[in-house]
């Protein structure tokens, strides 16, 4: 909730115009799209569903669209989760969201540092190592796999994915809006990437 | 890992910054936004914005204090203080707070903890408890209403049972502590760290660098809040950060 409001002051602070609505007709005209996450992966999915919205983001996957999902938007990515006893997902990227094992601190709060594993143009400008902001229970494990692209991993007892991206597609697990000056950055590079790579056609 | 994080704290009344601030180079040094946007260049980790103000008008005022530190800060921060109904959970997280933390309205309604880890998600939800060490019973009480008054609870059973309603964090204050800058409350912050496996933030006591680094160590604490250390520039915040880095405790260094 908090972060959808963030997320659209961080791009308003780089000059990007965001707006927030559930109106295909609006939507569709849009050169992007971010998912933020809000709550729980059960009911997001409900939502999606129930608004028509999880045909229409597939839809916009194919026509070549970017989109962006962050925190549980990167978890609905996935084809489905541990969370609400067992949920399917919109299946853009393969496997499975697990919640953190018995034992740790959870969430997962607060500042850890990621490795970037391969270059992408949103982390341009980024260092290895860089600290971003984190507030989750469930993570996307880290694997390479042959269809999509890892791009970053962070390490909290486990590996999971930071960032992980297929075609168009972009997931964050941590908080740009919440991640300072370098959290910003990443905003602003997916942004250039839209404005100069747009495959939407407007 | 995860980083230890530093985080101060700004007490705020009818929408200022009270307790006094000494900022030569803020235009505003009692407007909670341009505080909040000097600790952010000078490294905290995230913010707490501790709502003071008795009235109820008064506190319509942090709703707009939220909504303008999240145009201008992009770090995460608490709102708490006075906060008692969803509605008004919701319409701080809305604005753009990150987190809101329950104290007094936590013991007396704790379905309000449930409730609002249920609908906001438990990272939303951080329950502040104000312990005080009872000698007779060799325990700490739960204190409420700004610490006027005692409640039966025991802060670690406490601690626990805000965990199970879903509680993302604790805020813990030591009244033994608070004011004294004579170092944090160790074997509280200790006592509660080993009994949930929720992050802790650990509050009241804060003089030295070395204070910091024992909280964050033997005391277990996820996070240190501190105030007036970092209002009256005892030290930097680069400063406490080097010397935690230097004392192996991981920190994000900007």
């Amino acid at each position: 909730m908090g972060n959808v409001t963030s997320v659209g002051n961080g791009f308003a602070r780089l000059g990007f115009q965001t707006i927030l609505t559930d109106d295909q007709e609006r939507l569709s005209r849009c050169h992007a799209l971010v998912l933020p996450g809000v709550g729980a992966f059960g009911s997001a999915m409900d939502e999606l569903r129930r608004k028509g919205l999880l045909d229409f983001l597939k839809e916009q996957q194919q026509k070549g669209v970017y989109i962006l999902g962050i925190c549980l938007g990167l978890q609905l990515f996935f084809e489905n989760s541990e969370e609400d006893s067992g949920c399917d997902g919109i299946g853009f990227f393969p496997g499975q969201v697990t919640r953190f094992p018995v034992g740790l601190k959870v969430p997962h709060m607060g500042w850890s540092s990621i490795m970037l594993e391969k270059p992408d143009p949103l982390f341009e400008s980024i260092p290895s190592g860089s600290y971003f902001y984190f507030a989750h229970s469930y993570y996307a494990p880290w694997s390479e796999k042959k269809d999509i692209d890892p791009l970053a991993r962070c390490n909290y007892n486990v590996d999971f994915a930071a960032a992980i991206k297929k075609d168009n597609v972009y997931g964050l697990q941590f908080h740009p809006e919440k991640s300072g000056e370098i959290g910003l950055k990443i905003l602003e590079n997916f942004g250039r990437m839209v404005l100069h790579g747009n495959h939407s056609g407007n | 890992m995860v980083a230890k994080r530093i985080v101060p704290c700004l007490d705020v009344k009818d929408g200022r910054v009270v307790k006094g601030v000494q900022f030569v180079n803020l235009q505003d040094a009692g407007d909670p936004v341009e505080l909040a946007a000097f600790y952010d260049k000078a490294g905290a980790d995230e913010l707490v914005f501790l709502d003071i103000t008795a009235s109820f008008e008064g506190r319509e005022t942090m709703v707009e204090v939220a909504r303008r530190t999240a145009k201008e800060v992009f770090i995460p921060f608490i709102i708490g203080g006075g906060i008692g109904t969803i509605d008004q959970i919701r319409n701080i997280l809305k604005a753009g707070a990150d987190k809101v933390s329950l104290n007094t309205p936590a013991v007396e309604n704790p379905a309000l903890i449930k409730e609002g880890a249920r609908i906001f998600g438990s990272q939303c939800i951080v329950v502040a408890i104000d312990a005080r060490w009872n000698e007779e019973k060799q325990d700490w009480d739960v204190y409420t209403h700004g610490g006027r008054k005692v409640t039966g609870l025991s802060a670690v059973e406490w601690a626990a049972r805000v965990e199970e309603l879903g509680a993302g964090e604790i805020l813990l204050t030591s009244m033994n502590a608070d004011g004294g800058r004579d170092g944090f409350d160790i074997p509280l912050n200790r006592a509660v760290a080993e009994k949930v496996s929720i992050p802790v933030i650990a509050s009241g006591g804060a003089g030295t660098m070395e204070h910091f680094a024992q909280v964050l160590t033997e005391g277990k604490a996820d996070a240190a809040l501190a105030a007036s250390v970092f209002h009256y520039r005892h030290f930097e915040i680069s400063e406490l950060k080097k010397y935690l880095n230097q004392q192996s405790v991981e920190v994000r260094i900007i």
